[in-house]
Order: C-alpha cells, then sequence, then structure tokens
C-alpha cells in the first residue's frame, strides 16, 4: 500500500485533510518540520497553510528546514512530491519546481470553488483522469498568481508541464496562461493552488480532488520500482 | 569590519504589480497629481560582520530573483 507523508511547519493549516485524503487511498502519516528522514514514505504531500508564518515571502523559509532537504533528496532520486497551496509556494522556492507565486491580481484573500481543466494525463499526478477533464475543487489563497519568464513558461508549455489550467472565467488571481498547477521537466513533482484535499468527499459538494490522489496511490510503486516517476 | 546593511526588494520591471497600482491609483483621489510609475517593495535592514555574504543572502533567501530585483545600501554601525 502506497505511504503518503505530510510534512507539518509551524504555521501549517491544511496537513489535517491532507492526511484525511491521502487516508483514503493508501496510508498517512505526518511529518515535522524538522525530521531529518521521511520514514520511509513513497509520496511526499506539502499541505497548505502559512510556513513558519510566510514572513518575508511566502514558502521562503521551509526550503532551509531538515524536511525540505529529506525532500529534495526524495524528489533527486525520483521520487513523488505534490504540493498544494502554500505547498506549491515552497515548491517554486525550494527550485523543486519552475516559477514563483505573486500576489493575487485583486489583492485580496479569495476562497471560492473553481472549475479546473486536466490538461495532461500522462503523469503519476493525473493519470486518472481523461483529457480535458474538468475538476471542481475549491480555492483559498491571497498569492496564488502563478508567475514564469517568457522563456521559461514556454519550454514548460512545449514539456506539457502545465497538468491543470482555470476553466475559462475561474481565474480569479490573474495566473499566467490560466495556470493552476505545473509540475518538474521529470514528472515527478507537482504543485498547485485550488486544494484537491477539500474535495474528496460528496458531502462538500465535490470529490473531483480525489482523483489526483488515486493517481498518485496506483502511481508510486510504478515510480518506486523503476526510479522513473512517468 | 561589521557593517549595517539596508536591502531594497522591488518587483521587477514588467512584471504586474497590483499593490503599487492600487497605491497610484488612490493618490489621486486624495488630490495628488502627477504620480506615476508607483511600486511597493520591501525593506531589509541588518548588521553583519562579513559583508561579503550580502549578495548570496540577498539570491539565497532575502529576494526571489525571479520576480525581484534587490539593491543594497551599507553604512557604519553608529557607536
Amino acid at each position: 500500500m502506497t505511504k503518503f507523508g505530510i510534512p507539518q511547519f509551524p504555521g501549517s493549516c491544511d496537513e489535517t485533510d491532507t492526511l484525511l485524503a491521502c487516508a483514503r487511498v493508501g496510508e498517512a502519516e505526518l511529518l515535522w518540520h524538522k525530521d531529518k528522514d521521511l520514514k520511509g514514505v513513497d509520496v511526499v504531500v506539502i499541505p497548505g497553510g502559512f510556513s513558519y508564518g510566510d514572513y518575508l515571502r511566502v514558502g521562503a523559509i521551509p526550503p532551509f528546514s531538515p524536511v525540505m532537504q529529506a525532500v529534495a533528496e526524495h524528489a533527486a532520486d525520483g521520487g513523488l512530491v505534490l504540493g498544494i497551496c502554500n505547498g506549491f509556494q515552497v515548491l517554486t522556492e525550494a527550485g523543486l519546481l519552475p516559477g514563483a507565486l505573486l500576489p493575487n491580481v485583486n489583492l485580496s484573500f479569495t476562497c471560492r470553488q473553481v472549475d479546473l481543466i486536466v490538461e495532461n494525463v500522462e503523469t503519476p499526478f493525473t493519470h486518472e483522469c481523461v483529457p480535458t477533464e474538468r475538476l471542481s475543487i475549491p480555492a483559498k489563497h491571497t498569492t496564488g498568481r502563478y508567475f514564469a519568464p517568457t522563456e521559461m513558461l514556454n519550454a514548460m508549455e512545449a514539456e506539457g508541464q502545465v497538468l491543470l489550467r482555470y476553466a475559462q472565467g475561474h481565474n480569479f488571481n490573474g495566473s499566467t496562461n490560466d495556470i493552476a498547477g505545473v509540475c518538474n521537466e521529470q514528472r515527478n513533482v507537482f504543485g498547485l493552488m485550488p486544494h484537491p484535499e477539500h474535495a474528496v468527499d460528496p458531502l462538500t459538494g465535490s470529490d473531483d480532488g480525489l482523483k489526483l490522489f488515486a493517481s498518485l496511490a496506483s502511481a508510486a510503486p510504478m515510480a518506486l520500482a523503476t526510479g522513473d516517476a512517468t | 569590519m561589521a557593517v549595517k546593511a539596508t536591502v531594497l526588494i522591488r518587483p521587477k520591471e514588467g512584471i504586474l504589480d497590483p499593490q503599487g497600482e492600487a497605491v497610484e491609483n488612490a493618490l489621486p483621489a486624495l488630490g495628488f497629481s502627477g504620480v506615476s510609475h508607483v511600486h511597493v517593495g520591501r525593506l531589509v535592514e541588518l548588521e553583519i560582520e562579513d559583508d561579503s555574504q550580502l549578495e548570496s543572502m540577498c539570491e539565497k533567501l532575502l529576494a526571489n530573483p525571479l520576480i525581484e530585483d534587490y539593491e543594497i545600501v551599507q553604512s557604519p554601525i553608529k557607536a
């Protein structure tokens, strides 16, 4: 059974929902920011929140924590890493994902259900989806405007690294190219601003987020066996 | 020699700066005219023993070079 590890930083606030979402498809446990090893987990999911208070810049400080040093090694070895919201910000600051997250164009904290279009299903994060599938997932953030310099952006688009886009009319934060989630070149690290862990039960209006966790659960053994996440 | 450093961090030119725009739009509403190119950034002050580390600190943590420019202003520490 796939083992998920969820690093908790001072200021994380979505770790419990993330833990429960992962527990629906595998085993899940919390990791602490001072942990130096990942306790043998197959998949790391960095939760949303305000790591270390988001002082200085969102996600800027966690890359220097012991647990993130271990996550960087896990990623370098082909291990799977998912970052949600603040987790996405942390992964860009750590240099594990390209680009950066900037303040929303409306300068407001915004919480709303958004529709996302799945752009690429040939990844460990999305292979349980069908091409151009529409997912309904909540988003809640102040700093979620995805940005990458033009050259970097063109390369990412050409390589199929944009996995999720906001559907027309749903890009409230002003992200470049309507980007909601991107992966790295090796396709074993993925980050997105909306919160799939808050959409895993029909009781909350949508369980579309479960597809991403289910994809990870079935992809992890393959990634481990081959050392190649694709 | 120990110095005091002030690091001025600004959004890079060409990147949409909604904070700056909000301020720029608010100023005429208060009767201030002829204001343009408003940008809102951050300031980090620190005292440091060895100023050769300053650039590296800025690149690694204080600024994100992908989206921000920084400028270092040094001054002696007053006794």
